[in-house]
């Protein structure tokens, strides 16, 4: 047991150090379900399968052809005449002894007729490679189950995403560059205190040097304050200004030459950000205004819970202000004043998460939830990611094809540009139409793509009307469509292979953010879009 | 000039690749094998490439004559070579000099447990061709450096998935060496198109880089963020953040302490680690710093850059995308960066890296130096490693005197460094360098020594 614990931290190590040991977790208790088992299918399976989830269930009805050998790198040719799913479950299992893989050897639609309830089971479902009316079933379903659902599809030189997930919670979003959280603006009193504690004007050269850029803003506002109004430096004059106050107070030798203060030199380059004001980014104000934070109930998830703890505690202990994140970039100075610096920030940001405790255990009392529902360290880490957390939410599949709440303006207004990605969303929706009445898609085959280029334009023509999308696609896409063929080359295959299991990754991991709610990748400039619809 | 010249190498790709010959190899193929790639090869459409044509001898050059040079058989290596295998190409060659670790099959899929502590680039191939019938995978399980012109000179695209900055430079420099110019005209027949992916986390990148026409490596080194070391005296005496501890561990502790021999510190060691660990996690004590991890230690010590499958997925796609396309010119290709980001929804940008005029590396201008004579030679090695641009590792530098050579300074040979080390402290007047004088210099970044010419200043 502990030797399969070692060797999968050694397996895992690389991936350990992007989401850690609880993301790791999430993984591990994840049960994904893919629809068709295609080349696309099978590469967002295998990386999904080699970061170890902990199963996956393919449903998948077709019988494996030449041409799905060609492209999949999980089928082989012995395989041709088996049922898809299995033939793929074999190889793919093969990746990771760690993922129990399972199959089903049967189209969605019939489950959705007999069994609809099968895919509740799942983490997340993605589909791939589906119809038109397959898709708007399925999506129906896992809507109301509250299940994630991820659509791809690969055709030509195409790839599409479409996430549909109702609410989706971010603590960790990880962003890539954040803020610090100093407070310099409005120094908390143990913070200072702590700056009383220096006297720059009487210290030793060395102490001098090794103070804290943190701590000589700090003086240097203070002093500023008391001659401006208890104004901060608001332009750039004024940030010059401040900036030069500092420079004077670099030691100078015997012959009045400054001497090499790092730390000094440090202060000066912060100054802007330093003086960038404290405040709640809009994102969490918005997340304060909304129905999950003000109406908490006992069904209430417990990041509702947390969010609505942290917006009480802005209005009382935080004055203002959301619970202080308590880390400090490293910066020039010794030890022992570094180290006494950052624990006065690590103290007051426990201190502020202990209020957001008190608040949450009202909060659950009042829902009649006992007070250990939520664990103190996640009431820590949800106060360190205060200003990153994020809540995306998507339309439903219902919303975007219905003629009423079709996102007409995104569309049209895209469209200015007939060239821009949007138009590949309209054929791959025109493609679904041609396929609904012809039972087939444009082009397969060589006699047809001249003939069919008409059939499309009509398919097209009738898309554009039934929404009333006042917009000119061009006849070259509607070529270039034909002459796909359906096809589903592996590089595109794999390049959404990689996209979308990382998305369904952060959806079972809750960490960092999804896309919302389309994404178009174009093989051909390569280039990307990401649409809301 | 740019989209022209993206244009244009296709072309030239196509008419040499035509030119070789090729190896028609018997049916293993099955019916409908390759329906996918035809659709792109059989058809003409409206978006290709304007020297496209439709026919049916592209896949044949596909499965019998073009070859492809993989570089890496890591994470985005594995990834390309199923790619490339998919699409069509059948004789590839991939170089890796790596054994399989246990940290690599989380990603490098062709890998198995049993398979640690073999060559990559022979599991690689081995996998490869059995897995996709009729493809040729050669292994050569050699550093990239000990193969010559002669080897690289046979490719008709060579991709690279490496995790070194200072090989993509040297691969560059190969390439570039392998130019020929006709009455200072370059001959299109001589490039070799390089692509070049990288991965970091959840960020990478894909590059086209036609040698010669289009921004090579050293072109854009700016883009590439020096790597972090923290200063000496911070590490020595005034640790504040656990990485500081386990650096000092690592740097003075280790070589004083010696703790188990005269071994130098082997970061897949479990053991070493362990002992730098516990050194570290002593000096953190003493000092009042919480963090330091066995996991930290490692990543510190072994300059641990994490990685996922999906993004080396991501780019090898993209990168064997544009193989493809250069191959058959079914498509322009990427002209002639692409940067992906999945942190936060999936971000792309295109962009096209523009050459640097004096390139170092592709330029053909000779490089200045600009020291006055009282310089000494400490200040050109430091301005040869520093200099944004050039950022070279340990570099040689060598001159020509009354007619003979003469090594001024070179790092990598312990006796020569030793009898080199003086001249650092003279200065170029006493060393006898004179105006516009000829300096050679060699270095792990390049594969031909680079010249440059000495500007005295005032």
């Amino acid at each position: 047991m502990a030797a399969t614990k070692a060797s999968k931290e050694q397996k895992y190590d690389r991936q350990l150090r992007l989401w850690g040991d609880h993301g790791q977790e999430a993984l591990e208790n994840a049960h994904i379900c893919l629809i068709n088992a295609t080349a696309t299918g099978t590469e967002i399976l295998k990386n999904l399968v080699l970061p170890g989830i902990g199963a996956f269930t393919i449903v998948d009805g077709h019988t494996v052809t030449g041409e799905d050998v060609g492209n999949n790198f999980f089928l082989s040719n012995n395989s041709i005449g088996k049922n898809r799913a299995q033939a793929a479950t074999e190889l793919l299992q093969e990746l990771n002894s760690d993922v129990s893989g399972n199959f089903v050897e049967e189209s969605p639609d019939k489950l959705l007729d007999n069994d609809p309830e099968f895919f509740h089971r799942f983490t997340i479902v993605i589909g791939v490679q589906l119809p038109e009316s397959t898709c708007l079933r399925l999506g129906s379903v896992l809507w109301n189950a509250s299940v994630p659902f991820l659509v791809c599809k690969t055709y030509g030189l195409l790839g599409y995403m479409r996430l549909v997930v109702q609410e989706h919670t971010v603590i960790e979003s990880h962003p890539d560059n954040a803020l610090e959280d100093l407070r310099l603006d409005q120094p908390f009193a143990e913070f200072q205190n702590h700056v009383k504690s220096y006297d720059l004007d009487s210290m030793d050269k060395k102490d001098h040097s090794h103070t804290p850029w943190i701590i000589i803003v700090a003086k240097y506002l203070e002093k500023w304050f008391s001659e401006h109004n208890c104004r901060l430096p608001k332009n750039y004059k004024e940030k010059e200004a401040f900036r030069q106050f500092i420079r004077e107070g670099i030691l100078k030798n015997e012959n009045g030459v400054p001497e090499d203060e790092e730390n000094f030199e440090e202060a000066i380059k912060n100054v802007n950000t330093a003086l960038n004001l404290t405040k709640i980014p809009s994102t969490v104000e918005d997340l304060f205004n909304s129905e999950q934070c003000n109406s908490i109930t006992s069904q209430s998830p417990s990041f509702w819970v947390m969010l609505r703890a942290v917006k009480e505690f802005v209005h009382n202990e935080g004055n203002g202000s959301l619970p202080v994140r308590g880390t400090i970039p490293d910066m020039i100075a010794d030890s022992q004043k570094f180290i006494n610096l950052q624990n006065v920030y690590r103290e007051k940001a426990l201190q502020d998460a202990a209020a957001v405790s008190k608040h949450v255990e009202c909060l659950l009392q009042s829902v009649g939830k006992p007070p250990e529902s939520i664990a103190e360290k996640d009431i820590k880490l949800f106060c360190k990611n205060a200003s990153f957390l994020r809540v995306v939410r998507c339309r439903s599949l219902a919303e975007e094809y219905s003629v009423d709440s079709v996102n007409k303006d995104e569309i049209t207004s895209c469209m200015d540009n007939p060239d821009s990605e949007m138009v590949f969303y309209l054929m791959l929706r025109a493609v679904d139409r041609f396929y609904q009445q012809h039972s087939r898609y444009p082009g397969v085959y060589n006699y047809q793509v001249e003939e069919d280029i008409s059939k499309l334009k009509l398919s097209v023509n009738s898309l554009l009307q039934e929404y009333s999308f006042n917009v000119n696609i061009k006849d070259d896409y509607i070529h270039e469509f034909c002459r796909y063929g359906a096809a589903e080359p592996h590089t595109v295959s794999a390049f959404l292979g990689g996209s979308a299991a990382q998305e369904a990754i952060k959806i079972i991991s809750h960490q960092f953010v999804p896309f919302n709610n389309t994404f178009i990748y174009n093989a051909m400039s390569q280039t990307s879009a990401t649409l809301q619809l | 000039m740019h989209d022209g010249a993206i244009q244009q190498i296709s072309m030239c790709c196509v008419s040499r690749m035509a030119v070789d010959g090729g190896h028609r190899d018997g049916g293993c193929d099955w019916d409908g094998r390759w329906n996918h790639v035809r659709k792109f090869l059989e058809r003409p459409g409206p978006f290709t490439h304007p020297d496209f044509e439709p026919s049916t001898e592209s896949l044949q050059f596909l499965l019998e004559t073009c070859k492809i040079l993989v570089i890496g058989a890591g994470g985005l290596g594995c990834e390309l070579l199923k790619n490339l295998a998919l699409s069509g190409f059948r004789l590839i060659h991939v170089v890796d000099m790596d054994i399989i670790d246990v940290s690599n099959l989380n990603r490098q899929f062709l890998f198995r447990p049993k398979d640690v502590g073999r060559p990559k680039a022979e599991v690689a191939a081995d996998f490869i061709n059995s897995r996709i019938p009729g493809c040729k995978v050669v292994p050569h399980f050699k550093k990239i450096q000990d193969l010559d012109e002669s080897f690289y000179r046979q490719f008709h695209i060579i991709v690279c998935g490496l995790d070194s900055i200072i090989a993509r430079r040297w691969m560059n420099g190969m390439l570039i060496s392998l130019l020929s110019y006709e009455d200072g005209v370059l001959d299109p027949s001589s490039i070799i198109p390089l692509i070049d992916g990288g991965v970091e986390g959840f960020k990478g990148n894909t590059r086209v880089i036609l040698p010669g026409m289009t921004a090579c490596i050293d072109c854009t080194l700016e883009l590439y963020p020096p790597q972090i070391n923290f200063p000496m005296c911070t590490i020595a005496s005034m640790p504040r953040l656990p990485e500081h501890c386990i650096e000092y561990a690592r740097i003075l502790q280790w070589p004083k302490e010696k703790p188990f021999g005269d071994t130098s510190l082997d970061g897949d060691n479990p053991q070493h680690i362990q002992w730098v660990f516990e050194r570290s996690q002593e000096r953190a004590a003493e000092f009042n710093i919480t963090g330091v991890t066995y996991r930290l230690t490692q990543g510190v010590v072994k300059r641990i850059i994490p990685a996922v499958a999906s993004t080396n997925a991501v780019i090898a796609a993209a990168c064997a995308t544009e193989v493809f396309k250069i191959a058959t010119s079914a498509y322009i290709p990427l002209n002639n960066y692409l940067v992906f980001n999945d942190v936060d929804g999936l971000y792309t940008y295109t962009f096209e890296a523009e050459r640097k005029e004096n390139c170092s590396a592709c330029s053909q201008v000779p490089q200045d130096l600009q020291f006055p004579p009282s310089a000494k030679l400490q200040e050109i090695l430091e301005y040869l490693t520093e200099n944004a641009s050039l950022q070279m590792k340990s570099p040689a530098i060598t001159t020509t005197l009354e007619g003979k050579n003469k090594t001024l300074y070179l790092q990598s040979v312990k006796s020569i460094e030793e009898r080199t080390r003086p001249n650092l402290c003279k200065t170029l007047k006493e060393l006898g360098l004179s105006d516009g004088q000829e300096l050679a210099v060699a270095d792990v970044t390049t594969p031909q020594t680079v010249l440059f010419k000495l500007n005295f200043t005032a």
